[in-house]
């Protein structure tokens, strides 16, 4: 099982898409992807969509934790939405829900990134 | 059913994903639900994934070995490295302390493994390598929790 990552930005808004598995190999080339675009635009906030994600260990939570850090020290914010069940526990037993949003889908997205913006 | 398997393969991060697949289909006869595939699959992979970025600090030369043992629907599953090995156990097996900050390691590692498994243990020594096993009932079949 691989990655499909795909990208896009908004109103310095980060929209990442994720489709397969995210381990540590896969977190790899994720996070490479992401330092790119984040050195080409000025990126504030990150929305990661996990709606097509099926697997995901703690190599997951260190990308998503790590955004996080980069973003927290000019008051930007991680969110995450569309979680299935079993990404879900390991992103629960992590403790990050204290600390990062989690939008259940589309339709409380455009309020969040109102919120946000 | 009674089964055993041994796998053997180089500690590469693309093997993660194949560790992961070899214990499914190990298991896949017993028919697990979904949410125990998932453990199973989890603690697979945070102890490969162990095994390459600590054990052997990404030397793809390093052989990890995975050994699993069926008994009814019991499995154990030992998976280990002859890499550097662990100074402190209880010192690594804390949430969050990780020796890999710069490399955005969570620390979360063996809580997770410990978490997903009936029991779960660490054997290492310094300059010989690590095994960590762990043993997970499954339901019975007939078993209406998901």
């Amino acid at each position: 099982m691989s990655i499909t990552v795909s990208l896009y930005v908004e109103n310095h808004v980060l929209y990442v898409n994720l489709n397969g598995e995210l381990d540590h190999h896969t977190s790899d080339q994720l996070r490479s992807r992401l330092n790119t675009v984040m050195g080409e635009s000025q990126i504030k906030h990150i929305v990661f969509n996990l709606k097509h994600l099926d697997f995901m260990d703690s190599s997951g939570i260190g990308i998503i934790l790590g955004r996080y850090n980069q973003l927290k020290s000019m008051n930007g914010t991680v969110m995450v939405i569309g979680m299935k069940p079993l990404v879900s526990k390991v992103f629960e037993l992590s403790g990050l829900s204290k600390i990062i949003k989690v939008i259940e889908d589309d339709s409380q997205l455009e309020s969040a990134i109102r919120g946000i913006a | 059913m009674n089964n055993e398997m041994h796998l053997q393969f180089p500690a590469k991060s693309i093997n993660e994903s194949f560790a992961r697949l070899v214990i499914i289909g190990f298991i896949a006869p017993l028919d697990p639900n979904a949410q125990e595939l998932n453990e199973i699959k989890t603690i697979v992979s945070e102890g490969v994934t162990n095994a390459i970025i600590h054990g052997y600090e990404d030397n793809e030369d390093g052989i990890i070995d995975v050994k699993a043992v069926l008994v009814g629907r019991r499995l154990r599953v030992t998976i280990q490295d002859f890499g550097k090995g662990i100074e402190n156990i209880e010192l690594a097996k804390q949430p969050l302390y990780t020796t890999k900050q710069e490399e955005e390691r969570s620390g979360l590692g063996f809580m997770i493994m410990e978490s997903f498994s009936d029991q779960f243990e660490v054997h290492s020594e310094v300059g010989v390598g690590t095994i960590v096993s762990f043993e997970k009932e499954f339901l019975p079949l007939d078993s209406s929790a998901q």
